[in-house]
């Protein structure tokens, strides 16, 4: 196959600081340089990007593929299929599989079932804790040499502290980092929405922010003890966000990443207790939407992610608290992101926006990823950042539709999705 | 003499507000001439014209006969036989009849006398509070088209009427004039 | 068509406006004369068949909706939890449908999950009527409380209710804050501080923790049902402190005034919330509640379910 050129987008490429209208090349499944295009005796294939950004393609650091044992509501095939029409080349997948990914042997089964079915990279993480029950370590050690990128309990939490910072240090040695689902068991009890006003209305159990930023808290001073990076998922609360800031400007490895519905929905969504609007953790207030968006705009938090979690239809088709907790997000995240960050809330540049889906993750995971340089993959995403569309969750590639976006008019999309040189979606 | 008066909107005066009157002080001396014991008389109104015209009936009979006499109301929304099909929800009230009936003639006072069926519901709406010795009524208009067998004791005006034209009955309510009218639908 | 009344569905009071509780109220009156006839009977449903579908057990609701039901001639099927295949882990989707299927025209929901009535009604061409759904609201006893006071009292404006006890998993309470400062009164709720969080301050209600301040200002005291299973031990410490702090004790009640009503949704919990004395004393109105709650459900069953549909 001969060389691709990508004409005229604007290339966004913060690794190596570069933003400025031109050509990109890719040639046999790298980024290459114009001297690939002088082979006369290749076809050269065009893509005009005119009107369009062209980035490093972007990284989802938090998503639930489902495989093994739920395929019923995703499979690695369909959620990598969602993530290319995301515009996702990189997609981390959480270890709540069942069997659970805390054993060599099902790490080894994911890597060789993305391998096989996956139109873009799966990089698996694993478990933190056997079975994910907090009480005793997952073979740590050996799970990375089958290839983790991270340890997480996510799903899960660790409560008992000690555990957690001998994970921690664990960690360390082996050379990953640990991310955290912060959640205290204790505080937050039976809770299925924000604790405030609207879980006192309708009588619902609340779930107070306190039990965020209870263990964002620990995970704070366990960074600090054990001086090793922790990272803090799905960061809803205003508070935790005070409590990243305040370690981030110590010096602490403390890190915390933003899912789109914590910007974009409030706790009043769910006054018709409509389980799409039920996720973990759960949609909060305004002041809390703002406090995040500033710690976006300041640097405080560092990436982007989905916590993509399909389920079947008939799972969220229950009582409200019945109902398992999460909804779909690749197909949507970078439309919303885009949306309100770029355009309504003007909150920060492009160029940053980019950076965070790209540069830091990459950063984080220690990956091979995220910057067009000469020789790097070719994983590229073409973006048009005032594309107006409607969310259509009928037409998602995942194979779940759990989702309170439908009918949403976003302004941003992601076009073309191109994954080892080859483009593995384009709308 | 009545006139009958056409108005703009093609009503036709039939009973003016002395016609009214005279027809429900007839009514009241049938009553007294075919009950002896008026003790035994409970003059049921349906609401809401029913009520009115019970009352003045009532007020007539006990000027003439020195006495009182007692006065109920029954509420027919709840005993209506068109559940399932009605698409508008009748308001209810509650029902009053002074207790027990056992012995009692409960003469049943309407304001218009048409099909039957409100008639049949009151008789319902009675029994369920006992059983009275008998059971009259007493109308001031019929109107005919009778669909149940139901006849009126007491007759304040026969008006024949088309099935498209209706009887119209003000009495005095919110300032208005009294009287009766025909109206074309 | 009646613009007074045009909903199938009765799934709590915070969404009715004054006007539609009223003439729920209004409706009542009417209704509750037929419990003193001979023939306690109106063909008002006559044809129309109510099931009442308690996930949570309840008899006295159950029973007040079942007699409620018959007076009007409708027929009446009851399903608890344990009978029905709900337990057979048949979803509350297809129990409805199943329900529906058999030309169902009320249903009378009692769930422990908040939002289940709103998610049958979504669904189902059936009325549904809320017997109690998780915390969130118990409509017809909202309407039976409301109705009792306005019977004995004739007025809410300047009416001080006081709503003591575990308000924080109350479904009767909602319901009452609800009605109640829709139609003008003062709301002030009373409990230990765990169960009567400061977040109740934004449904325009007070809050105090000292009941003894708050007794003699009130017009109506309306007593929850304590529940002291272990969920609440992490709330208070057991009985015997509520008591002291919030039990309506004979002594206690010395301090209301003489015309101040006493009320309690039941069943009693004699000696915790409420001495035995007091729920028998004269200023308690605990069995009126009981009458007026099978007018209240004639009504709402007649408004909810007399329509054609």
């Amino acid at each position: 196959m001969g060389p691709t050129i990508i004409r005229n987008g604007r290339i966004i490429d913060p690794a190596n600081k570069r933003d400025e209208i031109g050509d990109l090349v890719i040639a046999n499944g790298r980024i290459a340089d114009q001297s690939a295009v002088h082979n006369p005796k290749s076809e050269i294939a065009e893509i005009n990007a005119k009107g369009l950004i062209v980035v490093p393609g972007l990284i989802d650091m938090h998503v639930h593929l489902r495989e093994p044992g739920f395929a019923h509501k995703e499979t690695i095939a369909s959620g990598a299929r969602a993530a290319a029409a995301g515009g996702f080349t990189t997609v981390v997948c959480m270890p709540n599989t069942s069997p659970i990914a805390d054993n060599p042997s099902t790490i080894t089964w994911i890597k060789d079932r993305a391998r096989d079915t996956a139109s873009v990279n799966v990089l698996p993480t694993g478990a933190i804790s056997k079975n994910l029950e907090g009480d005793e370590l997952a073979p740590i050690a050996s799970i990375v040499q089958s290839g983790v990128v991270a340890i997480t309990d996510d799903g899960k939490c660790v409560q008992n502290h000690e555990l957690m910072r001998r994970a921690v240090e664990y960690a360390r040695m082996v050379g990953v980092p640990v991310l955290d689902h912060c959640q205290d068991y204790n505080l937050v009890g039976n809770g299925v929405v924000n604790e405030g006003e609207w879980s006192t209305l309708l009588g619902l159990s609340g779930w107070p922010a306190a039990g965020e930023e209870v263990v964002v808290m620990r995970n704070i001073l366990l960074a600090e003890l054990c001086d090793h990076h922790i990272h803090c998922q799905h960061i809803s609360t205003a508070g935790s966000v005070r409590l990243i800031r305040e370690a981030r400007a110590r010096g602490v490895k403390i890190s915390g990443e933003v899912c789109p519905h914590h910007i974009a929905l409030t706790d009043a969504s769910i006054q018709n207790f409509d389980t799409n609007c039920k996720m973990n953790p759960p949609l909060r207030t305004q002041r809390d939407i703002d406090a995040i968006i500033e710690g976006i705009a300041d640097g405080t938090l560092t990436i982007f992610c989905s916590d993509h979690a399909p389920h079947a239809a008939f799972e969220k088709e229950v009582e409200f608290d019945q109902a398992p907790f999460g909804i779909v997000g690749l197909e949507t995240e970078l439309g919303l992101f885009i949306d309100i960050l770029l355009h309504k809330r003007k909150a920060i540049s492009i160029n940053r926006l980019i950076e965070m889906f790209t540069v830091e993750p990459a950063k984080l995971l220690k990956l091979d990823a995220g910057a067009l340089s000469i020789g790097a993959k070719a994983d590229v995403t073409l973006i048009d950042p005032d594309r107006e569309w409607t969310v259509d969750a009928s037409k998602f590639e995942s194979l779940s539709r759990n989702t309170p976006f439908h009918s949403w008019k976003l302004k941003g999309r992601a076009v073309r999705t191109i994954v080892g040189g080859e483009t593995v979606w384009a709308l | 003499m009545n006139e009958k008066r056409t108005n703009s909107d093609k009503s036709i005066l039939v009973m003016d507000a002395a016609a009214i009157q005279r027809a429900l002080r007839r009514i009241a001396h049938e009553i007294i001439e075919r009950n002896p014991d008026l003790n035994q008389i409970i003059l049921a109104g349906i609401p809401s014209r029913g009520n009115e015209i019970a009352r003045r009936i009532a007020e007539t009979i006990s000027t003439i006969e020195k006495a009182p006499i007692a006065v109920g109301t029954i509420d027919v929304a709840m005993h209506r036989d068109d559940v399932g099909t009605r698409t508008e929800l009748p308001v209810v009230r509650a029902s009053d009849l002074p207790l027990p009936l056992e012995t009692k003639t409960v003469i049943i006072v309407d304001d218009v006398l048409f099909t039957g069926r409100t008639v049949r519901a009151a008789m319902d709406a009675i029994t369920s509070f006992g059983r009275p010795a008998r059971i009259q009524l007493a109308v001031l208009i019929d109107r005919g088209h009778r669909e149940l067998p139901i006849r009126a004791d007491y007759v304040g005006k026969n008006l024949p009427t088309a099935p498209d034209e209706k009887a119209r009955l003000r009495l005095g309510e919110k300032g208005s004039e009294e009287g009766v009218w025909l109206v074309k639908e | 068509m009646n613009t007074r009344w045009n909903r199938k569905d009765l799934l709590g009071l915070r969404e009715l406006s004054a006007a539609e509780i009223n003439f729920v109220l209004e409706t009542a009156d009417a209704f509750k004369q037929v419990g003193t006839r001979e023939i306690k009977k109106v063909p008002a449903l006559r044809g129309k068949t109510l099931v009442n579908f308690f996930i949570e057990p309840s008899t006295r609701t159950r029973t007040s909706f079942e007699l409620a039901a018959f007076r009007l001639s409708a027929d009446v099927i009851n399903i608890t939890a344990t009978a029905s295949s709900l337990s057979k882990g048949e979803t509350l989707k297809d129990t409805a449908k199943i329900l529906e299927a058999n030309h169902v025209d009320i249903i009378v929901l009692r769930h422990s999950s908040a939002g289940a009535p709103q998610f049958l009604a979504e669904r189902l061409r059936s009325s549904v009527i809320n017997a109690g759904d998780g915390a969130h609201e118990h409509p017809t006893q909202g309407l039976l409380d409301t109705y009792t006071i306005r019977e004995k009292k004739k007025r809410f404006e300047g009416l001080h209710v006081a709503i003591i006890g575990d308000i924080l998993f109350s479904r009767v309470a909602r319901s009452n804050i609800f009605a109640l400062t829709k139609l003008g009164a003062r709301v002030t709720l009373v409990g230990p501080s765990t169960l009567v969080p400061r977040d109740f301050e934004k449904l325009g209600v007070n809050i105090s923790y000292d009941i003894d301040k708050v007794l003699p200002t009130v017009d109506v005291v309306n007593l929850l049902r304590i529940q002291h299973e272990r969920q609440r031990k992490e709330y208070f410490p057991g009985v015997g402190e509520y008591i002291r702090l919030f039990g309506l004790t004979k002594e206690r009640a010395k301090l209301l005034k003489p015309d101040c009503l006493i009320m309690h949704p039941g069943p009693i919990n004699r000696g915790i919330e409420i001495d035995s004395e007091v729920a028998d004393g004269n200023q308690s109105v605990i069995l009126d509640q009981v009458t007026n709650g099978l007018a209240v459900r004639m009504a709402v069953l007649y408004l909810c379910g007399g329509i054609a549909t």
